[in-house]
């Protein structure tokens, strides 16, 4: 999972995360993803079910699933689940674990449903600290709902509601979601992460660089770590939704590495429990 | 404060109705008229006596929420987990709460909630109206669907009502409505809280880890028009069997008389009063309270049409329940209406009026 591997096998391994031959992780379930094609979301389940299984905690688990490409995530982890309304699933996932601390409560968002129509459940579970852990997928887009704008569309992308690129005199500019937590006393892990592969051309042919795949892992252990310590983790990981995009999967994978991490720098945006350093 | 009886508003005593029948979650979120509601929380949670015991050992989570929206969401989150989560409100934030309550119906969640209703519509005011019968009765958000709704008239029954309330959720795993209003949630009265033993509920659904066990998925999305439909006609015939089984009222001098009046909550309580006049006076006049505004007593009434000459709907909007006592009815009597609205009560001339229109 980590130096340059030659696209065949990125393919290969990648696959396992699109169409979940989950192999022994006992914290996903056998089925295949609906995920489409070229979309980090296979990935990132995969990570988080690593996650849960070298922490041993998917006896303690509940998922929260969120609205959005997200919504049918009971199909994937096999733990409990309770599938929360668009955007409120912070607010769930407190309930839950006030009713009952000894649960693992996390759940994965997408930017429309935890920046949009989610935002206050998003900020405060970040200014009580609740012990959450809480992934958002920001592919800068709405995907489920067929590519409309989303809180994270760049400045003069295009999408279904901003047809013409997206105007930010009138609709606002981009939002820094982990810039922001960071400055809440309470939200004590933050960090953003993209798991988005890096296209790298060499002489004979296009290759990948899933390094950063390693950096998405830690960062959502660290999320987990940070909730067992009774403390609130926010992971934002970027991704990219080539279809909604409109663009071939290695334009996208390109397009994600040259435009969204230059708007949403990666990084730990906040460590109190200094979980980086003992990673 | 453990008191088996006190001297309580009717927002103080929802309160420790809860705390008697062992509630374990409270969220709140403050709104005029019913914030005596979370503050007589607040004060007890966590309150032990001078030995040091906790007073409410049940009483394990209270919260403010940051909305309504949070508030009804991190009930549904206690709700999951198997515990008496409870949440009360006032109209506007009842209205706020509706897109929880259609998926906590739809996720067959066991919950309580309350609604002091006020003044409508938009911010209206803070004084006592029967405005929200329909949202109440009707399901109020969206996708079709009945809520168990009990309206208490007394301090006594508001009391009472929360360990009923309680035993109807999670018998039927579904939310419950205790409706009062503005009058009834701040009139103080004599209360009295029976002695309730523990209840245990079946919780097997709840989600609480996937232990020595397959996961348990709480859950209101069925993408397949069959799945949607079988999914449904399930709750569809468990509101069947709340409407056959959980009717609840009260008939007060309805053996002998020719004008039935039909009343719920504060309205009842004026019209019992009118109705007495009326006996005094020498007319046969009864009182059928609906307890359950849903399920509605559409059947009781139904079987006093034949002895009766008319019935008079009293509430505080301009006829809402009376659609329901229209229904009973038929047509085959006069059902006349006697209310006032945006905050004020008939006087006792006007209901006396009323009820001597219907019988003359």
């Amino acid at each position: 999972m980590s130096g340059a591997v030659p696209s065949e096998a990125l393919t290969q391994a990648l696959a396992e995360g699109y169409t979940a031959k989950k192999g022994t992780l006992a914290s996903l379930t056998p089925n295949d993803t609906h995920y489409c094609p070229g979309c980090e979301h296979g990935t990132i389940t995969r990570l988080i079910g690593m996650a849960l299984e070298n922490l041993g905690l998917r006896e303690r688990a509940v998922m929260c699933d969120s609205v959005g490409c997200s919504v049918l995530s009971y199909n994937y982890f096999n733990c409990d689940h309770i599938q929360c309304a668009h955007g409120r699933a912070p607010a769930v996932g407190t309930g839950i674990k006030r009713a009952n601390s000894d649960l693992v409560v996390f759940t994965t968002q997408g930017d429309g449903d935890a920046l949009a129509i989610g935002m206050g459940e998003t900020v405060w579970a970040a200014i009580r600290g609740m012990p959450l852990s809480i992934f958002l997928i920001n592919n800068a887009i709405y995907g489920m709902t067929g590519g409309q704008m989303a809180p994270t569309t760049l400045p003069n992308q295009p999408t279904t509601t901003t047809p013409y690129g997206r105007d930010i005199e009138q609709t606002g500019a981009p939002l820094d979601i982990c810039k922001l937590l960071a400055t809440i006393d309470n939200a004590s892990y933050v960090r953003r992460v993209s798991a988005i592969v890096q296209p790298m051309e060499t002489r004979k042919e296009t290759i990948y660089s899933t390094k950063n795949l390693k950096q998405v892992y830690t960062a959502i252990e660290n999320a987990f770590k940070a909730q067992l310590a009774g403390k609130y983790g926010f992971v934002e990981i970027l991704s990219t939704c080539n279809i909604n995009w409109k663009m071939p999967i290695l334009e996208s994978k390109k397009f994600g590495h040259e435009n969204l991490t230059g708007t949403y720098p990666l990084g730990v945006y906040r460590d109190d429990l200094e979980l980086e350093a003992k990673a | 404060m453990s008191a088996p009886r006190d001297y309580l508003k009717g927002n103080e005593a929802i309160a420790y109705g809860a705390l008697h029948a062992g509630v374990n979650a409270y969220f709140a979120y403050p709104i005029t008229p019913s914030s005596e509601v979370p503050e007589t929380f607040a004060r007890e949670f966590g309150r032990r006596d001078d030995d040091g015991n906790e007073t409410w050992p049940e009483f394990r989570v209270f919260m403010q929420s940051a909305s309504e929206l949070e508030a009804i969401n991190m009930t549904i989150g206690a709700a999951a987990t198997g515990v008496r989560a409870m949440t009360f409100t006032s109209s506007p934030g009842f209205s706020l709460k509706q897109e929880g309550l259609s998926y906590a119906v739809g996720m067959e969640l066991p919950l309580l909630i309350g609604n002091v209703n006020r003044g409508g519509p938009g911010l209206g005011n803070i004084s006592p109206e029967q405005s929200d019968y329909h949202q109440c009765t009707r399901g109020g958000g969206h996708g079709g669907y009945k809520l168990i709704v009990l309206a208490p008239a007394t301090g006594q029954e508001i009391g009472t009502y929360p360990a009923l309330g309680f035993d109807l959720a999670f018998k039927y795993r579904q939310p419950v409505v205790i409706l009062t209003d503005a009058f009834t949630g701040q009139i103080k009265e004599d209360i009295e809280f029976p002695h309730i033993e523990p209840r245990e509920y079946d919780t097997s659904w709840a989600v609480s880890g996937a232990r020595d066990r397959e996961p348990n998925i709480i859950n209101s999305l069925h993408l397949d028009a069959d799945d949607l439909e079988a999914h449904a006609q399930r709750l569809n015939a468990k509101w069947d069997t709340i409407y056959e089984n959980e009717v609840r009222y009260e008939e007060y001098l309805i053996d002998d008389a020719e004008l039935v009046v039909v009343a719920y909550g504060i309205m009842a309580r004026l019209l019992k009063a009118a109705v007495n006049r009326a006996r005094e006076a020498g007319h046969k006049v009864g009182l059928l309270r609906p307890i359950t505004i849903w399920p509605f007593p559409h059947k009781r009434l139904t079987e006093l049409i034949h002895r009766t000459r008319g019935f008079l709907v009293g509430e505080l909007n301009a006829g809402q329940m009376i659609e329901d006592v229209r229904l009973a009815v038929e047509g085959r009597r006069p059902v006349r209406h006697v209310h006032r609205y945006g905050g004020n009560l008939p006087t006792g001339k006007e209901l006396d009026a009323a009820i001597a229109e219907v019988l003359a």
